[in-house]
């Protein structure tokens, strides 16, 4: 069973990020970027399959040449081998979504696994729009796999708890925070990755338009609440609830 | 202009969540509610009674009879010619089904909205609210999800739309059901309640949320988490507040033991009063708070439920 995993190089989750003056967007000159977190975790998940039937593991960015750094991080935890769609502008999840079609077409797996978000853009919707261009089920917000014959179970984070689906193979998965602990990538590991096959291609190589259908046209800062005061003891806090804040 | 929101329900009960997707959608034009289950005569007599919908579609069919994306996001479809915007609130199910309607529209979509400018701009929070982008969308349709925080509900009462069935089109079964722990709770809903108290890692154990309980019964108050006290297993997933869980803004958010992540922070800084309880001083969320007690947890918990229960 071949399962393809699609990861994004975003700015690392422990930088705060930053509004450029001018309000084009954050900045991301001189900053440390890494693996989404929640792609990391799809990553994890694929390899701990890799006893459970799955055969072969694809890792595939889209973005600019240095996201090679992220699918070799990839490539160091476990996976296979790597393809990179270079695009130095920014692509949407509508046009991620279609360039990653194009690649199940050729790649033919059986299960596709993503973060459920990338924590730049907060979209939260590529996973269900390739599922949804592919025509195939999906199983979002998973914080649990299991694979049996032509079937995923899958246990999603819902509002009011947790949900378990069956999928009928092939299928789209993405990724919440407690489907796994990522494994970090051993010294040997890293060795071993740089001498694993990536391939580069260009999104006009698969015959995709994925020019933008959203403009961007101011990036702000949200507006910042100031530190209060701190009290002394219970009994304050409560009369100021009840008399200054008037919450109680 | 019409715009139609897909109506997010449970046990019988429409999210609060969905009526702040009608306030947003009000803004745009018309009003039109889907609403898609199995036997929901009462839920659609309930949507007909929302202010401001001037139409429920009902779908009520067997492969409705549980949300899945699938048959929701083909409904969907189905139905989207008429409208210029579709909305959903940004629920489990909203965000879950919308995205995979608007791939089969070929739209980008809208994610979580908090603001609209005009009928193709909106605000909407990145890098877990840490900016904000103003889209402008050159879609012909527009689908949307709703951030239910940002949009005061729109009452469940004083409408009396008309109830429409729709045809069912025809959808390949490609998932199913099997089976569901849904936490049972006698508080408000975690994402629309008046007052939330959370608390984390500095709880030390499951055990020790008890401690939470008697203060929220006084406040009338839903019970959340951090990403950490939930990691730890302290209590379930749908405690959790930040990024990735649910998004609040009561009028009071009182944060225990909570350090104050930007993941945190992400969804719980729109608060109206934010109160924190913390021993260590120079914990971040002592940055948000309007009232900070620097003190050990487990000698605030019950004085203050003490307090709150005399002064209750």
């Amino acid at each position: 069973m071949k399962v393809l995993v699609p990861v994004k190089r975003v700015l690392d989750y422990n930088v705060k990020p930053r509004v450029k003056a001018d309000g084009t967007g954050v900045d991301l000159a001189n900053v440390k970027m890494s693996m989404n977190p929640f792609d990391e975790i799809a990553v994890e998940e694929a390899i701990r399959l890799k006893d459970k039937g799955v055969t072969e593991i694809v890792v595939v960015s889209i973005g600019e040449q240095k996201s090679q750094e992220t699918l070799r991080t990839a490539l160091a935890m476990g996976a296979d081998r790597a393809i990179l769609v270079v695009s130095e502008t920014k692509v949407e999840p509508l046009g991620v979504a279609k360039i990653l079609a194009k690649i199940v077409e050729e790649e033919k797996p059986d299960l596709v696994i993503l973060g459920k978000q990338a924590i730049d853009d907060d979209m939260n919707a590529t996973g269900q729009m390739l599922a949804g261009l592919l025509g195939w089920s999906q199983g979002t917000f998973a914080s649990k796999v299991e694979l049996s014959e032509g079937k995923a179970t899958v246990t999603r984070e819902v509002d009011g708890g947790l949900e378990t689906v069956a999928l009928t193979l092939p299928a789209i998965i993405t990724a919440d925070l407690r489907l796994n602990e990522p494994r970090y990538a051993s010294l040997p590991n890293i060795m071993k990755a740089r001498k694993k096959p990536m391939e580069t291609i260009a999104p006009a190589d698969l015959g995709v338009d994925v020019s933008p259908r959203l403009t961007t046209l101011t990036v702000s800062e949200p507006p910042t609440r100031k530190a209060g005061v701190k009290v002394g003891s219970v009994a304050e806090l409560v009369d100021k609830l009840r008399n200054e804040a008037k919450v109680i | 202009m019409t715009a139609l929101v897909l109506l997010d329900h449970e046990a019988g009960l429409i999210k609060q969540a969905s009526r702040s997707a009608v306030t947003a959608a009000a803004r745009l034009g018309e009003v039109h509610v889907l609403v898609a289950g199995l036997g929901i005569d009462a839920v659609a007599e309930a949507a007909a009674g929302i202010a401001g919908v001037s139409r429920v579609l009902k779908a009520d069919a067997a492969l409705y009879d549980k949300p899945l994306a699938e048959p929701l996001a083909a409904l969907l479809v189905s139905l989207a010619g008429g409208y210029d915007h579709i909305l959903a609130g940004s629920t489990a199910t909203g965000k879950n089904v919308l995205p995979r309607a608007a791939a089969l529209l070929d739209v980008q979509p809208i994610s979580d909205i908090v603001e609209i400018v005009d009928a193709d701009t909106f605000v909407r929070p990145i890098y877990a609210g840490n900016a904000l982008a103003t889209v402008k969308s050159s879609d012909s349709k527009k689908l949307i999800t709703v951030r239910a925080a940002n949009f005061d509900a729109a009452p469940a009462e004083g409408g009396s739309a008309d109830i429409q069935a729709v045809a069912v089109p025809e959808s390949p079964t490609l998932s199913s059901f099997v089976s569901a722990e849904l936490s049972k709770s006698e508080r408000p809903e975690l994402a629309s309640a008046r007052v939330v108290v959370s608390g984390g890692r500095g709880m030390q154990n499951g055990e020790n949320f008890k401690l939470i309980e008697p203060i929220a019964d006084s406040l009338g108050a839903a019970i959340g988490a951090s990403r950490a006290a939930v990691d730890a297993g302290y209590v379930p997933n749908d405690y959790q507040v930040g990024q990735t869980g649910k998004i609040v803004a009561p009028d009071l958010y009182v944060a225990i033991g909570i350090s104050g992540a930007i993941q945190h922070l992400a969804g719980m800084k729109d608060s109206k009063v934010i109160v924190a309880i913390n021993k260590d001083a120079e914990a971040p969320i002592f940055q948000v708070a309007d009232y900070g007690i620097v003190a050990d947890l487990f000698t605030v918990l019950p004085e203050l439920a003490t307090a709150l229960q005399k002064a209750g």
